[in-house]
Protein backbone atom coordinates (compact mmCIF):
# COMPACT_ATOMS: atom_id res chain seq x y z
CA UNK A 1 0.00 0.00 0.00
CA UNK A 2 2.13 2.88 1.08
CA UNK A 3 5.10 2.99 -1.33
CA UNK A 4 8.21 2.54 -0.20
CA UNK A 5 11.28 5.26 -0.74
CA UNK A 6 9.73 7.70 1.41
CA UNK A 7 12.09 10.60 2.13
CA UNK A 8 12.95 12.25 5.51
CA UNK A 9 10.46 14.61 5.83
CA UNK A 10 7.28 12.45 4.43
CA UNK A 11 8.18 9.36 6.74
CA UNK A 12 7.75 11.74 9.22
CA UNK A 13 4.74 12.59 8.23
CA UNK A 14 3.22 9.19 8.04
CA UNK A 15 4.57 8.31 11.31
CA UNK A 16 2.76 11.04 12.57
CA UNK A 17 -0.48 9.77 11.08
CA UNK A 18 0.12 6.32 12.42
CA UNK A 19 0.85 7.41 15.55
CA UNK A 20 -2.61 9.49 16.06
CA UNK A 21 -4.38 6.50 14.09
CA UNK A 22 -3.28 4.28 16.87
CA UNK A 23 -3.64 6.49 19.83
CA UNK A 24 -7.36 7.23 19.05
CA UNK A 25 -7.57 3.09 19.50
CA UNK A 26 -10.36 2.36 17.25
CA UNK A 27 -9.22 -0.22 14.91
CA UNK A 28 -9.26 -3.54 15.01
CA UNK A 29 -6.37 -5.40 16.35
CA UNK A 30 -5.13 -6.48 13.29
CA UNK A 31 -5.27 -3.15 11.23
CA UNK A 32 -3.35 -2.03 14.61
CA UNK A 33 -1.03 -4.46 14.11
CA UNK A 34 -0.42 -3.80 10.80
CA UNK A 35 0.00 -0.14 11.29
CA UNK A 36 2.78 -0.44 14.10
CA UNK A 37 4.45 -2.84 11.75
CA UNK A 38 4.72 -0.15 9.28
CA UNK A 39 5.51 2.65 11.54
CA UNK A 40 8.62 0.50 13.38
CA UNK A 41 9.75 -0.15 10.09
CA UNK A 42 9.59 3.78 9.57
CA UNK A 43 10.66 4.64 12.28
CA UNK A 44 13.81 2.45 11.12
CA UNK A 45 14.48 3.89 7.98
CA UNK A 46 14.14 7.27 9.06
CA UNK A 47 17.00 6.68 11.60
CA UNK A 48 19.13 5.15 8.84
CA UNK A 49 18.64 8.32 6.86
CA UNK A 50 20.13 9.83 9.67
CA UNK A 51 22.95 7.44 10.18
CA UNK A 52 24.25 7.32 6.53
CA UNK A 53 24.06 11.13 5.58
CA UNK A 54 26.92 12.89 4.38
CA UNK A 55 27.45 15.98 3.56
CA UNK A 56 27.94 17.08 0.52
CA UNK A 57 29.02 20.32 -0.35
CA UNK A 58 30.20 21.97 -4.39
CA UNK A 59 30.56 25.02 -5.73
CA UNK A 60 29.03 26.68 -8.81
CA UNK A 61 30.29 27.64 -11.94
CA UNK A 62 28.60 28.93 -14.70
CA UNK A 63 29.86 26.25 -17.70
CA UNK A 64 29.28 27.04 -21.47
CA UNK A 65 25.58 27.55 -22.27
CA UNK A 66 25.51 29.07 -18.73
CA UNK A 67 24.73 26.05 -17.53
CA UNK A 68 25.19 25.31 -13.72
CA UNK A 69 28.61 22.96 -13.11
CA UNK A 70 29.78 21.49 -10.27
CA UNK A 71 33.07 21.69 -9.08
CA UNK A 72 34.40 20.08 -6.08
CA UNK A 73 34.64 22.87 -2.87
CA UNK A 74 38.18 22.73 -1.30
CA UNK A 75 38.44 24.81 2.26
CA UNK A 76 40.31 28.04 1.40
CA UNK B 1 36.83 117.05 -10.54
CA UNK B 2 37.14 113.76 -12.93
CA UNK B 3 36.97 109.98 -11.64
CA UNK B 4 38.03 107.22 -12.63
CA UNK B 5 35.57 104.90 -13.86
CA UNK B 6 35.50 101.08 -13.64
CA UNK B 7 33.28 98.56 -15.93
CA UNK B 8 31.42 96.49 -13.58
CA UNK B 9 33.46 93.73 -14.82
CA UNK B 10 36.63 95.37 -12.93
CA UNK B 11 35.09 95.85 -10.00
CA UNK B 12 33.51 92.42 -10.23
CA UNK B 13 36.75 90.76 -10.84
CA UNK B 14 38.72 92.88 -8.51
CA UNK B 15 35.88 92.03 -5.65
CA UNK B 16 36.98 88.14 -6.43
CA UNK B 17 40.74 88.93 -6.41
CA UNK B 18 40.27 89.90 -2.84
CA UNK B 19 38.17 86.84 -1.98
CA UNK B 20 40.57 84.40 -3.83
CA UNK B 21 43.76 86.12 -1.75
CA UNK B 22 42.22 85.32 1.47
CA UNK B 23 42.97 81.62 2.60
CA UNK B 24 40.55 81.18 4.76
CA UNK B 25 38.09 81.75 2.34
CA UNK B 26 39.79 79.05 -0.12
CA UNK B 27 38.57 76.17 1.98
CA UNK B 28 35.74 76.39 4.20
CA UNK B 29 33.27 74.33 6.56
CA UNK B 30 29.97 75.77 6.88
CA UNK B 31 26.65 74.04 8.23
CA UNK B 32 23.48 74.90 7.44
CA UNK B 33 20.11 73.92 6.23
CA UNK B 34 19.75 73.12 2.72
CA UNK B 35 16.90 74.86 0.98
CA UNK B 36 15.38 75.21 -2.66
CA UNK B 37 18.01 72.24 -3.96
CA UNK B 38 17.89 71.65 -7.43
CA UNK B 39 19.17 69.37 -9.90
CA UNK B 40 20.30 71.16 -13.13
CA UNK B 41 20.23 68.91 -16.95
CA UNK B 42 23.64 69.70 -16.81
CA UNK B 43 24.20 67.71 -13.82
CA UNK B 44 25.16 70.51 -11.57
CA UNK B 45 23.59 70.94 -8.02
CA UNK B 46 22.29 74.35 -7.14
CA UNK B 47 20.80 75.19 -3.80
CA UNK B 48 20.95 77.68 -0.34
CA UNK B 49 21.94 77.03 2.66
CA UNK B 50 20.92 79.03 5.09
CA UNK B 51 20.50 79.25 9.14
CA UNK B 52 17.76 81.54 11.08
CA UNK B 53 19.10 84.82 9.77
CA UNK B 54 20.72 84.68 6.55
CA UNK B 55 21.56 82.26 3.55
CA UNK B 56 24.50 81.48 1.38
CA UNK B 57 23.92 80.35 -2.61
CA UNK B 58 25.59 77.37 -3.72
CA UNK B 59 26.77 75.45 -7.00
CA UNK B 60 27.72 71.55 -6.64
CA UNK B 61 29.07 70.95 -10.17
CA UNK B 62 28.87 67.40 -11.67
CA UNK B 63 31.98 65.61 -10.75
CA UNK B 64 31.69 66.51 -6.92
CA UNK B 65 27.94 65.66 -7.44
CA UNK B 66 28.51 62.21 -8.49
CA UNK B 67 30.50 61.41 -5.41
CA UNK B 68 27.43 61.90 -3.31
CA UNK B 69 26.69 59.13 -1.55
CA UNK B 70 23.57 60.13 -0.16
CA UNK B 71 20.21 62.54 -2.20
CA UNK B 72 20.13 65.88 -0.97
CA UNK B 73 16.99 67.26 -0.29
CA UNK B 74 15.93 70.86 0.86
CA UNK B 75 15.50 70.83 4.49
CA UNK B 76 18.20 68.79 5.58
CA UNK B 77 20.66 70.18 7.83
CA UNK B 78 24.14 69.71 6.22
CA UNK B 79 28.03 70.75 6.54
CA UNK B 80 29.40 71.62 3.11
CA UNK B 81 32.88 72.14 1.99
CA UNK B 82 34.43 74.21 -0.89
CA UNK B 83 35.37 77.42 -1.43
CA UNK B 84 33.65 80.95 -1.51
CA UNK B 85 34.00 82.65 -4.43
CA UNK B 86 32.63 85.55 -6.91
CA UNK B 87 30.62 84.81 -9.90
CA UNK B 88 31.34 87.86 -12.01
CA UNK B 89 28.38 88.07 -14.34
CA UNK B 90 26.00 87.98 -11.57
CA UNK B 91 28.09 89.70 -9.18
CA UNK B 92 27.09 87.23 -6.47
CA UNK B 93 29.44 85.21 -3.88
CA UNK B 94 29.00 81.89 -3.83
CA UNK B 95 30.20 78.89 -2.02
CA UNK B 96 31.40 76.37 -4.22
CA UNK B 97 30.51 72.90 -2.98
CA UNK B 98 32.85 70.25 -2.75
CA UNK B 99 31.64 67.68 -0.96
CA UNK B 100 28.32 67.44 1.35
CA UNK B 101 27.41 65.68 4.73
CA UNK B 102 24.52 65.37 6.50
CA UNK B 103 24.19 66.62 9.95
CA UNK B 104 24.11 63.76 12.53
CA UNK B 105 24.03 60.69 11.28
CA UNK B 106 26.86 59.82 8.19
CA UNK B 107 25.86 59.63 4.58
CA UNK B 108 25.75 56.22 4.35
CA UNK B 109 23.12 56.08 7.38
CA UNK B 110 20.82 58.36 5.49
CA UNK B 111 21.73 56.86 2.04
CA UNK B 112 20.14 53.48 3.70
CA UNK B 113 17.23 55.64 5.24
CA UNK B 114 16.50 56.76 2.01
CA UNK B 115 17.01 53.32 0.28
CA UNK B 116 14.65 51.78 3.04
CA UNK B 117 12.06 54.27 3.22
CA UNK B 118 11.58 54.37 -0.60
CA UNK B 119 11.51 50.47 -1.05
CA UNK B 120 9.21 50.30 1.84
CA UNK B 121 7.16 52.67 -0.01
CA UNK B 122 7.03 50.42 -2.95
CA UNK B 123 6.31 47.55 -0.55
CA UNK B 124 9.40 45.42 -0.84
CA UNK B 125 9.27 44.54 2.69
CA UNK B 126 5.48 43.62 3.27
CA UNK B 127 4.88 40.46 5.58
CA UNK B 128 2.42 39.09 2.46
CA UNK B 129 5.43 38.78 -0.17
CA UNK B 130 7.46 36.60 2.74
CA UNK B 131 7.49 32.95 1.66
CA UNK B 132 8.09 29.98 3.82
CA UNK B 133 11.24 28.13 4.13
CA UNK B 134 11.29 24.58 3.35
CA UNK B 135 11.08 22.65 6.55
CA UNK B 136 13.56 20.23 5.30
CA UNK B 137 15.33 21.81 2.06
CA UNK B 138 17.12 19.45 -0.11
CA UNK B 139 19.39 21.98 -1.30
CA UNK B 140 20.82 25.33 -0.21
CA UNK B 141 22.55 28.03 -2.56
CA UNK B 142 24.79 30.24 -0.35
CA UNK B 143 25.56 33.34 -1.73
CA UNK B 144 28.67 34.53 -0.56
CA UNK B 145 32.51 35.00 -0.28
CA UNK B 146 34.20 31.50 -0.78
CA UNK B 147 36.96 32.47 1.50
CA UNK B 148 36.70 33.99 5.44
CA UNK B 149 34.84 32.29 8.22
CA UNK B 150 31.08 33.01 7.08
CA UNK B 151 31.14 30.15 4.53
CA UNK B 152 32.92 27.36 6.80
CA UNK B 153 30.49 28.75 9.57
CA UNK B 154 27.67 28.00 7.42
CA UNK B 155 28.83 24.58 5.72
CA UNK B 156 29.76 23.21 9.18
CA UNK B 157 27.00 24.13 11.36
CA UNK B 158 24.31 23.13 8.28
CA UNK B 159 26.59 19.34 8.23
CA UNK B 160 26.37 19.59 11.85
CA UNK B 161 21.87 19.65 12.43
CA UNK B 162 21.46 18.58 8.73
CA UNK B 163 23.83 16.67 6.71
CA UNK B 164 21.08 15.15 4.32
CA UNK B 165 21.09 18.77 3.05
CA UNK B 166 23.69 19.45 -0.27
CA UNK B 167 24.94 22.63 -0.45
CA UNK B 168 25.63 24.33 -3.14
CA UNK B 169 28.30 27.23 -3.11
CA UNK B 170 28.06 30.41 -5.31
CA UNK B 171 31.29 32.33 -4.92
CA UNK B 172 30.86 36.34 -5.30
CA UNK B 173 32.44 39.20 -3.92
CA UNK B 174 30.98 40.80 -1.06
CA UNK B 175 32.65 44.05 -0.68
CA UNK B 176 33.59 46.89 -3.64
CA UNK B 177 31.76 48.04 -6.48
CA UNK B 178 31.69 44.63 -8.06
CA UNK B 179 30.26 43.14 -4.96
CA UNK B 180 26.14 44.41 -5.41
CA UNK B 181 25.76 43.34 -9.32
CA UNK B 182 27.75 39.85 -8.21
CA UNK B 183 25.33 39.12 -5.52
CA UNK B 184 22.29 39.83 -7.46
CA UNK B 185 23.41 38.02 -10.34
CA UNK B 186 24.24 35.04 -8.24
CA UNK B 187 20.53 35.36 -6.41
CA UNK B 188 19.16 35.88 -10.30
CA UNK B 189 21.19 32.71 -11.67
CA UNK B 190 19.75 30.14 -8.89
CA UNK B 191 16.22 31.06 -9.77
CA UNK B 192 16.91 30.75 -13.22
CA UNK B 193 18.58 27.26 -13.29
CA UNK B 194 16.51 26.38 -9.86
CA UNK B 195 19.89 25.21 -8.42
CA UNK B 196 18.28 25.08 -4.91
CA UNK B 197 15.55 25.09 -2.87
CA UNK B 198 16.73 27.86 -0.08
CA UNK B 199 19.42 30.51 -0.51
CA UNK B 200 21.31 32.31 1.92
CA UNK B 201 23.33 35.38 1.10
CA UNK B 202 25.29 37.27 3.62
CA UNK B 203 28.94 37.92 4.70
CA UNK B 204 30.86 38.07 8.40
CA UNK B 205 30.85 41.10 10.69
CA UNK B 206 32.70 44.47 9.34
CA UNK B 207 32.25 48.42 9.13
CA UNK B 208 29.35 49.94 7.46
CA UNK B 209 31.40 50.15 4.42
CA UNK B 210 31.81 46.60 4.13
CA UNK B 211 28.69 45.24 4.82
CA UNK B 212 27.30 47.78 2.09
CA UNK B 213 26.85 45.35 -0.68
CA UNK B 214 23.65 44.45 1.35
CA UNK B 215 22.61 47.61 1.27
CA UNK B 216 22.46 48.15 -2.44
CA UNK B 217 19.15 48.44 -3.63
CA UNK B 218 20.03 45.54 -7.06
CA UNK B 219 20.51 43.06 -4.34
CA UNK B 220 17.36 44.35 -2.39
CA UNK B 221 15.20 43.64 -6.07
CA UNK B 222 17.32 40.36 -6.70
CA UNK B 223 15.95 39.30 -3.37
CA UNK B 224 12.86 40.36 -4.17
CA UNK B 225 12.28 39.07 -7.03
CA UNK B 226 13.57 35.57 -6.21
CA UNK B 227 10.79 32.85 -6.44
CA UNK B 228 13.33 30.49 -4.01
CA UNK B 229 12.97 31.64 -0.09
CA UNK B 230 15.69 33.79 0.75
CA UNK B 231 17.99 34.05 4.26
CA UNK B 232 19.67 37.51 4.83
CA UNK B 233 22.44 36.92 6.91
CA UNK B 234 24.99 39.89 7.06
CA UNK B 235 28.00 40.79 10.15
CA UNK B 236 26.75 40.68 13.73
CA UNK B 237 23.85 40.26 15.70
CA UNK B 238 23.34 44.74 15.75
CA UNK B 239 24.12 44.90 11.82
CA UNK B 240 20.51 45.49 9.91
CA UNK B 241 20.87 45.86 6.57
CA UNK B 242 18.14 46.27 3.89
CA UNK B 243 18.47 42.87 2.47
CA UNK B 244 17.48 41.62 5.92
CA UNK B 245 14.25 44.03 5.26
CA UNK B 246 13.75 42.05 2.00
CA UNK B 247 14.64 38.76 2.63
CA UNK B 248 11.82 35.99 3.46
CA UNK B 249 13.76 35.23 7.30
CA UNK B 250 16.42 37.45 8.25
CA UNK B 251 19.33 35.65 10.60
CA UNK B 252 21.40 37.65 12.89
CA UNK B 253 24.94 36.36 11.70
CA UNK B 254 25.90 33.54 8.87
CA UNK B 255 25.73 30.77 11.73
CA UNK B 256 22.52 32.19 12.73
CA UNK B 257 21.57 31.44 8.98
CA UNK B 258 22.53 27.67 9.41
CA UNK B 259 20.21 27.34 12.23
CA UNK B 260 17.34 28.73 10.82
CA UNK B 261 18.04 27.04 7.41
CA UNK B 262 17.63 23.12 8.99
CA UNK B 263 16.22 21.58 11.41
CA UNK B 264 18.47 19.67 14.20
CA UNK B 265 19.00 16.35 13.52
CA UNK B 266 19.75 15.79 17.24
CA UNK B 267 16.25 16.99 18.14
CA UNK B 268 14.54 14.81 15.34
CA UNK B 269 15.98 11.83 16.54
CA UNK B 270 14.23 12.83 19.80
CA UNK B 271 11.27 13.54 17.85
CA UNK B 272 11.59 9.86 16.15
CA UNK B 273 12.09 8.71 19.61
CA UNK B 274 9.19 10.31 20.94
CA UNK B 275 6.78 8.79 18.25
CA UNK B 276 8.43 5.76 19.05
CA UNK B 277 7.18 5.39 22.46
CA UNK B 278 4.06 6.99 21.24
CA UNK B 279 3.32 4.01 18.83
CA UNK B 280 4.21 1.64 21.55
CA UNK B 281 2.51 2.98 24.29
CA UNK B 282 -0.72 3.02 22.15
CA UNK B 283 0.17 -0.19 20.91
CA UNK B 284 0.89 -1.74 24.62
CA UNK B 285 -2.74 -0.16 25.36
CA UNK B 286 -4.69 -1.50 22.94
CA UNK B 287 -3.41 -5.18 23.64
CA UNK B 288 -4.35 -4.39 27.21
CA UNK B 289 -7.90 -2.86 26.73
CA UNK B 290 -8.29 -6.30 24.32
CA UNK B 291 -6.74 -8.53 27.12
CA UNK B 292 -9.23 -6.44 29.67
CA UNK B 293 -11.89 -7.48 27.50
CA UNK B 294 -11.16 -10.93 27.17
CA UNK B 295 -10.80 -11.64 31.11
CA UNK B 296 -14.08 -10.07 31.71
CA UNK B 297 -15.67 -12.73 29.04
CA UNK B 298 -13.70 -15.54 30.72
CA UNK B 299 -14.60 -14.68 34.10
CA UNK B 300 -18.80 -15.32 32.74
CA UNK B 301 -19.56 -18.43 34.86
CA UNK B 302 -20.38 -20.44 31.76
CA UNK B 303 -16.77 -20.22 30.57
CA UNK B 304 -15.45 -20.89 34.12
CA UNK B 305 -17.71 -23.67 35.07
CA UNK B 306 -18.69 -25.70 31.81
CA UNK B 307 -21.74 -27.77 34.26
CA UNK B 308 -23.40 -24.79 34.73
CA UNK B 309 -24.63 -25.34 31.29
CA UNK B 310 -25.35 -29.00 32.14
CA UNK B 311 -26.99 -28.28 35.23
CA UNK B 312 -29.05 -25.46 33.40
CA UNK B 313 -30.51 -27.77 30.33
CA UNK B 314 -30.61 -30.10 33.42
CA UNK B 315 -33.29 -27.49 35.07
CA UNK B 316 -35.18 -27.30 31.79
CA UNK B 317 -35.18 -31.01 31.47
CA UNK B 318 -36.93 -31.07 35.14
CA UNK B 319 -39.20 -28.00 34.15
CA UNK B 320 -40.13 -30.10 30.73
CA UNK B 321 -41.27 -32.86 32.76
CA UNK B 322 -43.12 -31.39 35.08
CA UNK B 323 -44.96 -29.71 32.52
CA UNK B 324 -45.42 -33.13 30.74
CA UNK B 325 -46.79 -35.17 33.71
CA UNK B 326 -49.33 -32.02 34.68
CA UNK B 327 -50.62 -32.78 31.28
CA UNK B 328 -50.78 -36.13 31.32
CA UNK B 329 -52.93 -36.24 34.47
CA UNK B 330 -55.01 -33.61 33.10
CA UNK B 331 -55.64 -36.54 30.57
CA UNK B 332 -56.14 -39.30 32.93
CA UNK B 333 -58.71 -37.49 35.14
CA UNK B 334 -60.40 -36.64 31.93
CA UNK B 335 -60.71 -40.31 31.42
CA UNK B 336 -62.06 -40.75 34.47
CA UNK B 337 -65.16 -39.04 34.30
CA UNK B 338 -65.78 -40.40 30.65
CA UNK B 339 -65.47 -43.86 32.25
CA UNK B 340 -68.22 -42.67 35.03
CA UNK B 341 -70.26 -41.43 32.57
CA UNK B 342 -70.28 -44.57 30.37
CA UNK B 343 -70.73 -46.90 33.15
CA UNK B 344 -74.03 -45.09 34.36
CA UNK B 345 -75.37 -44.71 30.96
CA UNK B 346 -74.16 -48.80 30.65
CA UNK B 347 -75.68 -49.19 33.85
CA UNK B 348 -79.06 -47.64 32.53
CA UNK B 349 -79.52 -49.54 30.02
CA UNK B 350 -78.80 -52.79 32.38
CA UNK B 351 -81.72 -55.67 31.37
CA UNK B 352 -81.36 -56.04 35.25
CA UNK B 353 -83.10 -52.74 36.18
CA UNK B 354 -85.47 -53.70 33.50
CA UNK B 355 -86.46 -56.41 35.56
CA UNK B 356 -86.54 -54.75 38.69
CA UNK B 357 -89.27 -52.51 37.34
CA UNK B 358 -91.06 -56.37 37.07
CA UNK B 359 -90.31 -57.38 33.73
CA UNK B 360 -89.05 -60.64 33.12
CA UNK B 361 -86.94 -62.45 30.48
CA UNK B 362 -88.11 -65.84 28.82
CA UNK B 363 -85.28 -68.26 27.98
CA UNK B 364 -85.40 -71.82 25.73
CA UNK B 365 -84.25 -74.74 26.77
CA UNK B 366 -80.87 -73.62 25.63
CA UNK B 367 -80.98 -70.38 27.31
CA UNK B 368 -81.49 -68.16 24.27
CA UNK B 369 -83.94 -65.40 25.15
CA UNK B 370 -87.40 -65.82 23.57
CA UNK B 371 -88.39 -62.67 21.32
CA UNK B 372 -91.46 -64.22 20.17
CA UNK B 373 -94.92 -66.08 20.94
CA UNK B 374 -94.35 -67.79 17.43
CA UNK B 375 -90.94 -69.31 19.04
CA UNK B 376 -93.21 -71.03 21.52
CA UNK B 377 -95.56 -74.22 21.17
CA UNK B 378 -97.90 -75.75 24.21
CA UNK B 379 -95.99 -78.21 26.17
CA UNK B 380 -92.24 -76.30 25.54
CA UNK B 381 -90.04 -75.91 28.90
CA UNK B 382 -88.96 -72.51 29.28
CA UNK B 383 -87.29 -70.33 31.95
CA UNK B 384 -88.54 -67.12 33.26
CA UNK B 385 -85.99 -64.71 34.85
CA UNK B 386 -86.57 -62.18 37.30
CA UNK B 387 -84.44 -59.79 39.10
CA UNK B 388 -83.76 -61.86 41.68
CA UNK B 389 -83.81 -65.51 40.67
CA UNK B 390 -85.86 -67.79 38.15
CA UNK B 391 -89.35 -69.99 37.57
CA UNK B 392 -89.02 -73.19 35.38
CA UNK B 393 -92.35 -73.00 33.59
CA UNK B 394 -94.58 -75.62 30.91
CA UNK B 395 -96.57 -73.99 28.02
CA UNK B 396 -99.81 -74.45 28.33
CA UNK B 397 -101.20 -72.52 24.85
CA UNK B 398 -99.95 -69.94 22.26
CA UNK B 399 -101.86 -66.74 21.54
CA UNK B 400 -100.51 -65.09 18.35
CA UNK B 401 -101.30 -61.61 17.79
CA UNK B 402 -103.26 -60.00 20.81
Amino acid sequence: MAAKKLNFEQSLARLDEIVRHLEKGDLPLSDSLSLFEEGTALLSSASRMLDEAEQKVVKLRKGADRQPEELPFEEE
Amino acid sequence: MERQALSVTELNNRIKGLLDLDPMLADVCVRGELSNYKIYPSGHHYFTLKDSESSLRCVMFKGSAAKLRFRPESGMSVTAFGRVSVYPRDGAYQLYCSALQPEGAGDLQVAFEQLKAKLAAEGLFDRSHKKPLPAFPEKIAIVTSSAGAAVHDMIRILGHRWPMTKVVLLPVRVQGVEAPPEIAGAIRYANEFQVADLIITGRGGGSIEDLWAFNDERVARAIYDSGIPVISAVGHEPDVTISDYVADARASTPSNAAEIAVPDQHELRDALDHLDIRSRQAMQKKLSQLSQKLAALAEKRVLTDPSVYIDNRRMELDHMRDRLSASAERKVSAGRQEFVRLASALDAMSPLRVLKRGYSITEDGAGNSVKSASQLKKGDRVRLRFADGGADCTVDCVTEGD
